[in-house]
């Protein structure tokens, strides 16, 4: 007798499925399909070019209501099953009870909606079906109308570019740090931003949420931060849930999926599931090869023919019409693992391969992936590679032979060949300008302009230098920053500043990096250039930063913490003592200083105690030293007029001043400053990385003084006859400093490379340049000038990063 | 035989972070990387005791922010001229949730 099979869900994995079972076996079973949506089976991957207008509903119907009637099977579409009766063997749904032998459970996925106010609010929308497309569709008629994406992955990024091309201002909205973070490294997710963003995409990134506002329709979507997106159409976009409600009700065992064997079975041997509505081995699966897989295994486990399900590598390709990406396997950095990166920052072009044991095991491509099939098949075979790892990265065209040599190339390049794009210089313009005695790169700079712009050139001169001198010339090597890349700390500068680069990631890729997020020396160094140059756009990034700055206290030899709340220019008051002596007593600590520095120093806190000793301290109105920081220090000060016999002027009163205008500054290394009042220089001035001196006339200003490890006196830098103009004076030379020192260069350092007489012109003798510099120093100190302690004793601010994540010391115990 | 046991949240841990589970001997520090693997090693580091976790995390490596020696976070193997190990432990993410494995640090306290 022919067994009954049920199956509900009339989707691309059960389509495929029955497609399998009628090849092996037309007239074994009696098929009922359930389908919740009234049509056939359709290709749900071409959705996209559907909504982009590329195609329409006919070109991707796969299996339509003849098809299913020629192969006898008894449809039931725009019927959706209600119960499941496992004892009994039978589904209830809208026309009555059916029974079965076997049941196949394809129910799919549904969007999820993120748990915001408003998420049920007309006009917002998922992405998985027809009606989804039908309703953005609709939408997009408004004039001028506005669409929110919120997620920032495959399906949000398709549903982006298709309401684009439909003439919809677009904004995605990405919780994580780069688009398609499942999918693309961060060097990938840079180039991808990059071009929707010159499609007139706008794309927020690190974007939280808060809810959805409208009344009767959305109208508008309210971020964490307090930013505002209108919107006519909101695109839920943020992830797939597997539809399991069904199984949960009838009692199979469900964890984030149905979960089902190799052989596809459930937890009843009865009922099987198949595609997105599963789990198998912990995975869920959202792309349609792997579901395919799950087909032909699921008709071969109804036929009583042994197969099993193995999760296969599965490979992304992006629908997006002039977007070439392509990802696959575990691209993931990892001990044992190598890469082998190519980057044309140019031509946008970022491939990235992930070897394990000579074996290709994961593949990033953005810009080409002409090579993307062949990699794929030769990480799908596991095949070794280490006799073509040399080219590998070029793909399989790549001519077999010696690597040819680069300077024959540039010999080759005509002279009419551009070499540097900024100037205009042409390679004839340089090797003439060799010839009349332009030797090295910094003459060739000085007569021809080449490379003196952007910088990215710098190679191709050196290049061109070497091919036409021949053995006489030997490219100086310039220390690059570390071993992550081939640029100096001032190329970088320079790259970031050209070619406005804002993110990590964009400097990584423009500049080349060999790895794919750095290290310990690079990172920091990055996250101040980024910020000093970008106050406003560069959000600070906490995990590159030292541990002392991201704590913000000074670590010790045994782990603990010191603390060293500011004092103004030296000075404290009677309540200021009580509070830290206080807060010395109620969390036992250990040792406390005077410091150096003029302040007082608790030793040997406890990391855990950290936010509620500053919280304490806080309260007595003080705040962080910074005694930890490459930024502002102290400003030590003597007592001047108000008590001192010699005193000339307010020594302690400008101290104060200039600590209250500079506090809070991140410089390329720590910065302390002295104001003494008269030349007898109490307050050792000379011996700072600015010192100020008080005369009877006015104020004598010297710079890149040291008393570390180099003792060095300071040389003066001016003089000037009013308090307002040392302020300015010292405003300007301190960003001076932060916009050309190389990042861990003390201000002396610095001094000695560029020239003081360098240094007076732009802050002494330019007054123009003197105004702007201190404007930019005010920008940067909008942001900067807070204190860290008050932000992160807050319950808001994580308090919990203080403690430990667990205590398992009764656990271990036992 | 493993004992796996629930720790924390993933997202409790930043990216490019770390932060450290007490235990009867001392401080495990549980990494979790750029692109959400998650490690766990001894926090000592066998130099002069620094706190790993509080080190800069890059790629499946952190740097002792004490004098700099670099770790595998998989192998816990100081790298480049410096010698020296940490212990590892077994530790999985499963649906968010970190699990670290309880029988190797029960293990640990016997021995």
């Amino acid at each position: 007798m022919t067994q009954k099979l049920v199956i509900i869900g009339a989707g691309m994995a059960s389509g495929r499925m029955l497609e399998e079972l009628f090849e092996l076996a037309p007239d074994t079973y009696d098929v009922t399909l359930f389908g919740a949506e009234p049509r056939g089976n359709y290709n749900r991957i071409m959705l996209s070019p559907v909504l982009a207008g590329e195609k329409c509903y006919d070109d991707i119907v796969t299996h339509d209501a003849k098809w299913y009637r020629g192969h006898n099977v008894n449809c039931r579409f725009g019927e959706a099953v209600v119960k499941i009766d496992r004892a009994r063997k039978q589904v209830f749904s809208a026309n009555g009870v059916t029974s079965y032998d076997k049941l196949v459970i394809a129910t799919g996925s549904a969007s999820f909606f993120i748990p915001v106010a408003g998420n049920d609010l007309p006009g917002v929308v998922g992405f998985r079906d027809l009606d989804d497309v039908t309703a953005m569709l609709t939408a997009a008629q408004t004039p001028a109308g506005k669409a929110v994406v919120i997620g920032g992955g495959l399906l949000g990024l398709e549903a982006a570019a298709a309401l684009n091309e439909r003439g919809m201002q677009v904004t995605v909205l990405h919780l994580m740090g780069h688009l398609m973070d499942r999918q693309l490294d961060p060097a990938a997710g840079y180039l991808l931003q990059q071009e929707l963003q010159s499609r007139g995409i706008q794309v927020v990134c690190k974007a939280h949420t808060k809810a959805i506002l409208g009344t009767d329709q959305v109208e508008a979507v309210l971020m964490e931060d307090g930013t505002v997106h209108g919107a006519d159409l909101v695109v839920m976009a943020a992830g797939i849930r597997p539809e399991v409600r069904l199984a949960n009700d009838a009692g199979l065992h469900v964890e984030r999926g149905i979960v089902v064997d190799d052989t596809l079975l459930t937890s009843d041997p009865d009922v099987f599931a198949l595609g997105e509505c599963v789990e198998h081995d912990r995975t869920v699966y959202g792309l349609v090869a792997p579901l395919f897989d799950m087909a032909k295994v699921l008709a071969q486990t109804l036929m009583g023919r042994p197969a099993g399900f193995i999760a296969p590598a599965v490979s992304t390709k992006l629908k997006v019409t002039g977007v070439d990406l392509f990802s696959v396997g575990d691209f993931a950095e990892g001990p044992e693992r190598e890469e082998i990166v190519f980057r044309d920052p140019g031509r946008g072009i970022y491939k990235r391969i992930i070897l394990r044991d000579n074996q290709i095991i994961g593949t990033v491509m953005y810009g080409d992936t002409a090579d993307s099939s062949w990699l794929f098949s030769k990480l799908k075979s596991g095949e070794d590679i280490s006799d073509i790892r040399d080219t590998l990265i070029f793909g399989p065209a790549f001519p077999v032979g010696a690597p040819t040599d680069p300077l024959a190339t540039i010999a080759a390049l005509p002279d009419d060949a551009e070499i540097c794009g900024c100037n205009g210089v042409c390679k004839g313009a340089i090797v003439t300008a060799i010839g009349k005695g332009a030797t090295d790169l910094a003459a060739l700079k000085a007569t021809t302009k080449a490379s003196a712009s952007c910088g990215s050139c710098t190679g191709l001169v050196e290049k061109v230098l070497a091919s036409t001198l021949g053995d006489t010339f030997v490219i100086p090597t310039a220390q690059p920053i570390c071993g992550c890349t081939d640029m100096t700390h001032e190329d970088l500068r320079r790259m970031i500043k050209s070619q406005r680069l804002k993110t990590m990631p964009a400097v990584m890729q423009e500049c080349g990096w060999k790895t794919s997020c750095g290290c310990h020396s690079c990172r920091p160094a990055l996250n101040f250039y980024l910020l000093a140059e970008w106050p406003l756009d560069y959000a600070d990034d906490a995990q590159s930063r030292f541990v002392n700055e991201r704590n913000h206290a000074n670590i010790q030899k045994d782990g603990t913490y010191s603390v060293l709340p500011r004092m103004w220019g030296g000075m404290t008051t009677p309540d200021e003592l009580r509070a830290i002596a206080d807060a010395a007593d109620k969390y036992d600590v250990p040792a406390v200083k005077v410091t150096g520095g003029q302040r007082i120093d608790l030793l040997g806190v406890k990391k855990e105690d950290l936010p509620h000793m500053w919280a304490d301290l806080n309260e007595a109105g003080m705040v962080s030293g910074h005694a930890y920081s490459k930024g502002l220090r102290t400003v030590k000060t003597c007592v001047g007029t108000d008590f001192c016999r010699f005193g000339t002027q307010d020594s302690t009163g400008l101290g104060i001043k200039l600590e209250k205008l500079l506090w809070g500054s991140w410089t390329p290394h720590k910065v302390k400053l002295a104001v003494s009042g008269c030349p007898r220089n109490c307050a050792e001035a000379t011996c700072k990385d600015l010192g100020i001196i008080c005369v009877e006339s006015g104020f004598e200003i010297s710079v890149g003084g040291a008393a570390g490890m180099e003792l060095k006196q300071t040389e003066a830098l001016a003089k000037v006859a009013t308090e307002q103009e040392a302020i300015e004076l010292t405003a300007a030379f301190i960003q001076l400093y932060r916009e050309h020192a190389r990042y861990l260069d003390r201000a002396y350092k610095w001094v000695a490379k560029v020239g003081l007489d360098w240094v007076k012109e732009r802050v002494v003798e330019d007054l123009a340049e003197r105004a702007a510099l201190c404007d930019r120093f005010e920008l940067s100190q909008s942001v900067y000038r807070k204190d860290p302690w008050a932000e992160q004793a807050t319950p808001a601010f994580q308090r919990d990063k203080w403690s430990a994540l667990a205590d398992l010391t009764l656990e271990a115990a036992e | 035989m493993r004992t796996w046991i629930d720790i924390a949240d993933l997202s409790d841990i930043p990216k490019r972070g770390a932060r450290v589970v007490k235990t009867a001997l001392g401080c495990v520090a549980i990494f979790r990387t750029d692109d959400d693997r998650v490690y766990a090693i001894d926090d000592t580091c066998p130099h002069k005791q620094g706190p790993l976790s509080e080190g800069i995390v890059h790629g499946a490596s952190v740097t002792c922010p004490l004098h700099n020696w670099v770790f595998d976070l998989e192998t816990g193997m100081a790298q480049g001229e410096d010698v020296g190990q940490v212990a590892t432990f077994d530790i999985q993410v499963l649906n968010g949730r970190i699990m670290l494995d309880a029988s190797r640090l029960a293990a640990r306290s016997a021995a």
